[in-house]
């Protein structure tokens, strides 16, 4: 996949956001001089190959009252680390899920899945859910949950 | 936030039409205006109930690459760390979290390379070691929180 110059300069166009205008590719092709044809097709392209994950609102995950977002870590085997990552990646309230390297001895997880609870207690269930289902392949466990969004823009090429 | 304010995060999470006249055609699904859809809009993201709404661009598809990192920050240097840390423009995403490792932020960089080019230079800045935890596997993307 690549993108040539044009994409990068959509692409910085609109990495903060899309115009909240009736015409949004038509704004956007006016600031770069291009056709609202030639932005779409290019956007539509960049969709279609993955360039663009989606075009979507992202919302503020306290302020729709989702308070419990943790980060569950795990200890697994990681000849079954393929296996269980994917079925933990299927339960519905799981956002993400990876495996990740060790730092041993001090960070010994190689399993992620990230959830979303808007109580502790729903929360609690969802990693017990988890845990049921690696069952006793898990070595040990821990949930990171976030204290306070410090950052979130998403990703930004430079100028 | 009201039942349309509603509608339209739940809406507007699942993805948006690249056509013309996008928001009338997502109004016209929801059955308001557009300029009430605009309006609405403009008002979630100004009160931080939306972060973002957008392309959400994806670095490795780009060509670059991505990382999630750690840093175990001394309490006192938390906000001077967070200035650091933030500064950086790869940096997409920081999270205090409840853990000795306090502090776990994704990079994305245009060129793989430039991942650990940054990690040096947070390193360098911080004092800190930076643990990088780039993702062997990946099994699943894609979150959306209905309210």
């Amino acid at each position: 996949m690549s993108i040539d110059a044009i994409d990068r300069q959509i692409i910085q166009a609109t990495q903060a956001g899309l115009p909240l205008v009736a015409e949004p590719y038509q704004a956007i092709a006016g600031q770069l001089g291009l056709t609202a044809d030639e932005v779409m097709r290019r956007m539509a392209a960049m969709l279609e190959n993955g360039v663009i994950r989606r075009i979507a609102a992202v919302p503020n995950h306290y302020r729709l009252g989702y308070r419990y977002n943790g980060m569950t870590v795990w200890d697994v085997d990681d000849n079954h680390v393929d296996m269980l990552g994917q079925r933990v990646a299927e339960l519905p309230f799981v956002s993400h899920c990876y495996q990740r390297p060790r730092h041993a001895p001090e960070w010994t997880y190689n399993l992620f899945a990230m959830v979303h609870a808007k109580t502790e207690r729903d929360a609690e269930k969802q990693i017990a859910v988890i845990a049921e289902l690696l069952g006793g392949d898990v070595r040990r466990q821990a949930v990171l949950y976030s204290t306070k969004i410090l950052k979130k823009t998403g990703l930004r090429i430079a100028g | 936030m009201d039942d349309i304010d509603k509608t339209i995060i739940n809406r507007l999470q699942q993805g948006f039409p690249i056509c013309e006249a996008p928001y009338r055609r997502v109004a016209d699904q929801l059955g308001i205006s557009e300029a009430e859809l605009l309006n609405r809009l403009q008002t979630l993201l100004a009160d931080g109930v939306l972060s973002r709404f957008g392309p959400m661009y994806h670095a490795e598809h780009m060509g670059g690459a991505l990382t999630l990192a750690a840093l175990k920050v001394p309490e006192e240097r938390f906000e001077e760390v967070t200035e650091i840390v933030n500064a950086f423009p790869q940096v997409a995403h920081n999270y205090a979290r409840n853990h000795v490792l306090n502090m776990w932020f994704v990079l994305a960089t245009e060129k793989p390379e430039q991942v650990l080019e940054v990690i040096g230079q947070i390193e360098g800045q911080t004092g800190l070691s930076v643990y990088n935890m780039p993702k062997i596997s990946e099994y699943y993307v894609g979150l959306q929180l209905p309210v």
